[in-house]
Formats: structure tokens, sequence, C-alpha cells
């Protein structure tokens, strides 16, 4: 009876120190390698491509679990500012980036450009941005205080067009909806977003919009709690596959 | 014009089904236990509550024939006094009783005059401004009963009018009560579970039980010659139903008594608790009328004790008698005693069934 | 007459009463002080006269008083119904009043646009046949915002037409007043108290109105611009006006409320 005791715990020792010599072997790429779960803040427009985008990194790194937190970018920076435990954050504006990284440590990873949004059928007759300072038209834009309304009022100042809209929109999604519903005739919003909705809206490109190119940052947090997720997302999205799905989405390189 | 009423009304698990008129000026009481069907009858007059077939008219003018006829409340010329009065809380009691006047069409300056003069003859000048919670039982009651009045209807409907007041007011506010009803015109209908209330005020009674009529006539004839139970024990006089032959009756409950003028036939035999002795032994000379009994109740009422009998199988089997509390030390009266019970044959009244 | 308000004997109340009680208001009290405490007091004045907050104010004032009118008079009359007509469905019908509340405000704000908007059932009727469209204007403000306060009106004086006691009506009748009649003076009156209350829930919930109003109303400066949305926006650039507007919006509505409550409420109880 005591001689089978010892044997077994003699065995289980030997099974040990086999383990733990094993360990040592693996090369250190791997131990470094991403694993648990990786918290990405992103701005709301990005929600389609980067749904798409997490999914695809699941695939290409098993064991790794992406979860998004989609909202608008300031409150996604006042929400990090707070202290909401995120590894990544992927801003709609350098602004809110700078709010939660300090000045020039993120990445711009794309470009988003304004474009005119109009019902299907374009039953208001829009023909470019100077129909946005025509009073018979029911015109939605962005509220100034969020990105898509400054990147506006951006355009509006450099054409000298005065718009007079009928309704100033919390978010593009709002403005977005607006249109979709044919409540307004135009809307300013992200060529992204007409993407998106394209079942139901129409989207006018005009020149005018270069004057108003949108940079998203893109950044790993230095209070990460899963810095290596942090970092192969961060490079997933800034890889090849990553920018096909971008640009499938309507971003432009930057 | 006399109001006819053919009140017939069905519901789950009742129905009313009763005739009653009201000349003018007179007052006519419905008298019956919780539950025969009087506020039943009384909605269904007021218009609250629409027949199911049956016929309510005021001399030539319908107001309610199912299918054909019905008229709303507010289109008969009612005025209702209700158990607990109802008036509105938010007005005064002047208002209260300009109420019916205004929506009755009469301008706010009359209404007001009129009301106020309504007021004044039940000794309520003072109270005009005051509102119905800050009056008192009787004052609110008068309240209610010129609010009725006020419109001078052709029909005064009073359902339980002196029930809400507690037994100290009640006496002087019936006697007031009584004193408005002479002086009114129309007709009065009085619904009520009190045989006081409808012995004092109404000049005929008619008696409900179950929904259906058991008994009518004026307040010293019902009296004095109930025909069931419960008016019996309203009155608080025994009474029997039995077959008579010569001077005895034979009591359709078993047991028999005799009476003094023979007679024939179905009859009623009526006698105040007050006829009957009781005796510790078998009383000597023995009167016709002795039984054997056992009390099974006692109950002290103001200067009497009334007992609770079980007189079968001689006698009746449920036997009031009223004795004196020193009679009741004498005989040590306790439930389950067996003693003798004497009824006076002069004292008995019997009257056909 | 006798004296109201009389004193209260024996009122202590049991200690797992208060606990719970303080506890509940400290938490309906704490974020408002949180958001007194971080208010630009020395600021607040210049800011406070500002035009924008004016007229946000005064849009807000305005909207939530017509809303509340516009709620009484369609939800008093809908409250009698359910209390007292003899309905099929009455069930169905008092869950289907209470969706607003359920329902989350932009999605009340989406269903209002597909029906009033301007390609909605309704409103491309009005659009077409009036040249007039709701969406964006300050009428479509007092819309949104009648929308999803009106439950609380409604639910409010269904309550109050249930507690109170039908027999007055049929004492009413039986004087000779017909329905309206009895309705207004005898009806009306007597649930005055709980009319009240819910109109001023409904004030206080159509002054907060955020989600139905901006997606039905839109949000422009002086025509559909209230307190919060000009809040919401403000917390978008500049946290401190944010919380500046609220503090006003915060201040006007207790001392309204509070004014009420002693006006009516009290004055009828």
């Amino acid at each position: 009876m005591f001689r089978r005791t010892v044997a077994v715990a003699l065995t289980a020792v030997a099974a040990l120190a086999v383990a733990a010599c094993g360990s040592n072997e693996v090369p250190a790429s791997s131990t470094a390698g991403p694993a648990g779960t990786v918290t990405v803040f992103a701005a709301a427009s990005l929600t389609g491509a980067f749904t798409q985008l997490g999914k695809d990194f699941e695939a290409a790194h098993p064991g790794v679990k992406v979860v998004f937190n989609f909202a608008g970018s300031s409150a996604l920076a006042q929400q990090i500012n707070s202290g909401a435990p995120a590894d990544v954050f992927a801003s709609a504006a350098p602004k809110n980036m700078d709010q939660v990284t300090g000045k020039g440590t993120a990445t711009t990873f794309v470009k988003n450009k304004l474009e005119i949004a109009v019902p299907k059928g374009n039953p208001g007759k829009v023909t470019g941005l100077k129909d946005f300072a025509d009073k018979d038209k029911k015109i939605a834009v962005c509220a100034v205080q969020v990105p898509c309304g400054a990147a506006a009022k951006k355009v509006f100042d450099a054409t000298g067009i005065v718009a007079q809209p009928d309704s100033l929109e919390q978010d593009v999604k709002a403005a977005l909806t607006k249109v979709s519903l044919g409540e307004v005739d135009a809307a300013l919003v992200y060529k992204t977003d007409v993407l998106a909705a394209k079942s139901k809206v129409e989207g006018i490109e005009f020149p005018e919009a270069d004057k108003a190119i949108n940079d998203y940052p893109i950044a790993t947090l230095t209070k990460a709690k899963n810095p290596d997720g942090a970092k192969a997302f961060v490079d997933y999205v800034l890889s090849a596959q990553g920018k096909a799905v971008l640009t499938a989405a309507g971003f432009d390189a930057p | 014009m006399t109001l006819y009423a053919d009140l017939q009304v069905s519901r789950a698990a009742f129905r009313l089904d009763l005739e009653l008129s009201v000349d003018p000026g007179e007052v006519v009481a419905l008298l019956g236990p919780n539950g025969a069907g009087k506020t039943t009858a009384l909605r269904a007059i007021a218009g609250l509550l629409p027949l199911t077939d049956g016929r309510i008219r005021l001399g030539d003018e319908v107001w309610d024939e199912p299918p054909r006829v019905f008229r709303p409340a507010d289109h008969r010329p009612i005025g209702v006094v209700f158990q607990d009065y109802l008036l509105f809380d938010h007005l005064s009691a002047l208002e209260n009783v300009a109420f019916g006047l205004r929506a009755r069409g009469t301008d706010k300056h009359s209404a007001r005059a009129a009301a106020t003069r309504w007021l004044e003859t039940v000794g309520l000048g003072d109270h005009l401004k005051t509102r119905p919670r800050s009056l008192s039982g009787g004052q609110a009651q008068r309240v209610a009963l010129v609010r009725a009045l006020a419109t001078t209807p052709e029909l005064l409907l009073l359902d339980e009018p002196l029930a809400a007041l507690d037994a100290s007011t009640t006496l002087h506010v019936r006697a007031e009560l009584g004193e408005h009803l002479r002086r009114y015109q129309g007709r009065t209908l009085l619904v009520t579970h009190d045989p006081l209330d409808a012995m004092v005020l109404a000049d005929r009674l008619v008696i409900v039980e179950h929904g259906r009529v058991v008994q009518e006539g004026a307040p010293t004839e019902i009296a004095r010659r109930p025909r069931t139970e419960y008016v019996a024990q309203l009155v608080g006089l025994n009474l029997y139903r039995g077959t008579a032959q010569g001077t005895t009756v034979a009591l359709s409950g078993g047991g028999s008594l005799t009476i003094a003028a023979p007679t024939s036939g179905g009859v009623h035999v009526a006698f105040p608790p007050s006829a009957i002795s009781l005796y510790a032994e078998q009383p000597a000379g023995s009167p016709r009328n002795t039984w054997p009994a056992v009390v099974t109740g006692l109950e002290q009422h103001a200067h009497t004790v009334r007992v609770r009998l079980d007189a079968s199988p001689a006698g009746p089997g449920t036997l009031l008698a009223d004795i004196t509390p020193a009679a009741v030390a004498e005989l040590r009266l306790t439930p389950g005693q067996h003693l003798h019970a004497t009824l006076k044959a002069t004292e008995i009244q019997t009257y056909p069934s | 007459m006798s004296p109201r308000g009389s004193r209260r004997i024996g009122g202590r109340v049991p200690l797992i009463l208060l606990l719970p009680a303080l506890l509940g208001l400290a938490f309906l009290l704490v974020p408002l002080l949180g958001l007194l405490a971080q208010a630009p007091w020395s600021t607040l004045p210049s800011r406070l006269f500002s035009a924008d907050v004016g007229q946000a104010l005064k849009l807000s004032l305005l909207c939530a008083s017509a809303a509340t009118a516009l709620c009484l008079f369609l939800g008093v009359p809908l409250a009698w119904l359910l209390a007292r007509a003899e309905l099929p469905g009455r069930g169905l019908i008092r869950a289907l009043v209470t969706v607003p509340l359920v329902l989350p405000p932009v999605v009340g704000g989406v269903a209002l646009l597909l029906v009033l908007g301007r390609r909605g059932l309704i409103g491309e009727r009005l659009d077409l046949w009036f040249g007039f469209s709701l969406p964006f204007t300050t009428a479509g403000v007092i819309v949104a915002e009648a929308f999803v306060a009106m439950p609380f009106l409604v639910i409010s004086v269904e309550g109050a037409l249930r507690a109170a006691d039908p027999r007055y009506e049929e004492a009413a009748a039986t004087l000779g007043a017909g329905r309206w009649l009895t309705f207004r003076r005898v009806t009306l009156p007597s649930i005055a108290p709980g009319v009240v209350a819910g109109a001023v829930l409904c004030w206080a919930r159509a002054l907060g109105e955020f989600g139905a109003t901006i997606t039905f109303a839109g949000n422009l400066p002086g025509r559909t611009t209230t307190m919060p949305l000009a809040v919401y926006l403000a917390l978008e650039t500049d946290p401190d006006v944010a919380v500046v507007l609220s503090v006003v919006l915060l201040a006007v509505s207790v001392v309204v409320l509070a004014c009420l409550r002693e006006r009516w409420i009290s004055g009828l109880r």
C-alpha cells in the first residue's frame, strides 16, 4: 500500500518536471501572441466595417475574442478618460483621439469624405451642394458640435455656401435616418454611411468634399489590460486584409 | 296623476317583480330586509337602471317600457335623497341645492335665489357657503332633501334617508322629515329597512321580500296583522299560519293553539310576546294554551327580557316571550332550561290568510 | 370648519422603512448634487443669460406646457373612456396606452415620422393637401413631447376616475344633469387632484423629453432646440455648458413643480 502511494507521487513529480522543461523550449514569439479578450472602442461610423474586421481577426487568432463598444467619438473619449476599460480606441476625429492619448501618438488608418445623401429617387431634385442654401428644400446637416457637423461647416466655409438647414442632427446616423425616411431632401453624411444605407439612400459626390477630409486615427491605449491583443488588433486593421474590408465599406486609404 | 310602476328586473341571481303606485301627496314606504330589492326598485324608478320588463308611467307619461321607451334619469321629473346623501363636496350647500335648477335650465341668479330660500326653509340660512363635509349629519340630510325638492319634482325618492345618522339625532330628524313630507305636494316613495321610519313617515307600506310584495296597507293595519314572519318580527309579534276548526288552530309548523272566537279555514294567528307567561312548574288550573318549552335564547331589551323558546311539539316551534328581569331572576332562566309557557287566548289576533 | 393638516401623533417611522427610504432619497439626489458640484459657478451668470440658453429655455417651457395642454385635451377623455365606458378589450387598450412608456423615445420618434412625417401615412396627406408638415417645426416638438408624456396623464386620471364614486354622477343625473354637464361639474372637480398630478407628471416628462423630440422634430435653435437637446449637444464639446443648462432646467422645473403642488395638490386634498 505504502509503496504504491510513493510510486504515484514520484510519477506526478516527474510529469511536472517534464512539463516545465517543455515550456522552456517553446519559441518566445508564441507566448507573446494575442490571447484573451480585446476591448475596442470605435466610432459609430465604423460599426459595419469593424464588426467584419473583428470576425476576421478572431478567425486569424483562435482563442482571442474581440468586444466592441460603438458610439460617438466624443462620448467614447469621455468614457475612456473616465476609466472605461478599453484596449483600443478608433476615433472618427483626431480631436477626440488627442483628448485620450495626447497629440501625435495615433496612426491614421482611414479617411472618410462627406457626401450628399438623398432619398431613393431624389424627390427633392438635389444636384449639388448649392441646394443646401435653398430654403424651400428640407435639409439636415450634423450639429457643429459633432464631427460630421464640423466637417460640414468646413465645407460650407470653404465654398461660401450659406446652408439653410431645417435640423442640426445630433449624429450622422440621425441625419441618415431623416434621409432614409424621406423627411429631408438632402443631408450631408459620410460616404461610408451612404454605402451602408444604399437600399434607401442615394449618394451624390461633390468636389468640395475634399475640403474636409476626415482622418480616422487608431491607437492602443496605455492603460490597456491586454496590450498584446490590442497591438495585434491594430496591426490587423492596418494590414492588407484590414484595408480591404475598410475600402469595401467606402473608406479611403490615408 | 298617479305614478304606476310594474317593476320587473332580472339579474344574474335576482329577480325583482313588484307593482306599486303612488298618488299625489301620498308617502309610500317600501319596507323590506336587506337584499329584498328595495334599492333596485328605487333605481329603476329613478332611471338609473332600465327595466327588463314591465312599465313605469306617471299618468300617461311613460318613463320606461322595454324595449321601446327609456327615459334616462336626467329626463325624469324626480328628486332623489340618497342613503349617504351624495352631496357634491366641491360645491357649497347653496351650489348643491342650486345644481338641479341650473341643470334644468334656470339662470344662475334665480337658481341661487331659490336655493337660498330652500335652505332657509330648513333652517340652514347660515350655512349657504358651507361645504358638505363641514355639515353635521342632520344638516347634510336637510341639504340633500332640499336639493332633491328644489326642482319641484313630481316624484320624490328617498333611499334610507335616516340610515346615515347616529341614533341620538335620528329621532329629531325623522320628525322634521315627516313635516317636510307632509308639506310636499308630489308623490313620495321611501325605501327603508327600518319599520319605525316606515310607520312614522308613510301613509302606506309596501313590504318587499325576495323581490316581491308580500303585504301592503296602512301602517296600523300591518302592525296589527302581519302576514309574514319578517313583518311579524318587524312589528314585534309572534305570527303563525294554520288551519282553524272551531276554536282550535292546527299550526302548519306543527302543534296547535286555542283561540277565543271560532272560525274555519286557513288563518294567520298573531300575538305580542307580552301575552306569554312562563312557569317553572305546570301551572295549576292549566289554561288551554299551555305548552312545555325549552329556552333557546335570552335578549335584554329596554325594560324587558325577550326569551326565545321552542314549544314544539305541542306548541309553536319558535316562540317569543317578553318577561321582566325580576321574573328572569326568579326563574333563574338559562338556555336549555325546560319550563312551561302559557298564552292568553284573548290576546290572539286571528285573520284569514 | 375642522382644521386641515391636523397634528400627527405617534409619527415614529420604523427603522426598516426609514433606512431604505433615506437611501432611496439619496439615490435620487446624489446625481443632482454631482451636477451642482460640477457647475462652473463663477461663469454661470454670464452663460445663463446668453441668448441661446434663454431661447432654449423659453422654447422648452412653451412646448412642455403646450404638450401638457394637448395631453389634457385628449388624455382626460381617453382616461374617462378607459375607466367608465364598457369597452371590449379594455385591458389590451390600457396596455397599449402605456406603450410610449416602454418604447425607447428615439423609436417613438421614428414611429411618429412614419405616421406624421412628410412621407408618413397621415403626414403625406397633410403635406399634399395643406402643404403642412410637422417634422422640424415647433408643433412637431409639441407632438413628440405629448406622445411620450400622455401615458402619465392617462394613467393618473384613470386611477382617479376609478377611485371616484360613480354614484355622484348618478346623483347629478337625478338632478337633471346630462352627461357632459355631469362630467364637467361633478366628475372633473372630484378627480381634479388626480388630473393635476397627472398633468404635473406629464409636464415634467415633456420638459425633459429628448429622444422622440430630436428624432421627430430635429434640432434647430429657436425652433426645435429645447433644453435637453441643447444639453446633449453641449455635452459633445463643452461639458461645462451642459452642466449649466442642466442646472437651469432643473431649477426651473423644481420651482414650477413645487409651486403647482403647493397650489393644487395640497389645496385640494
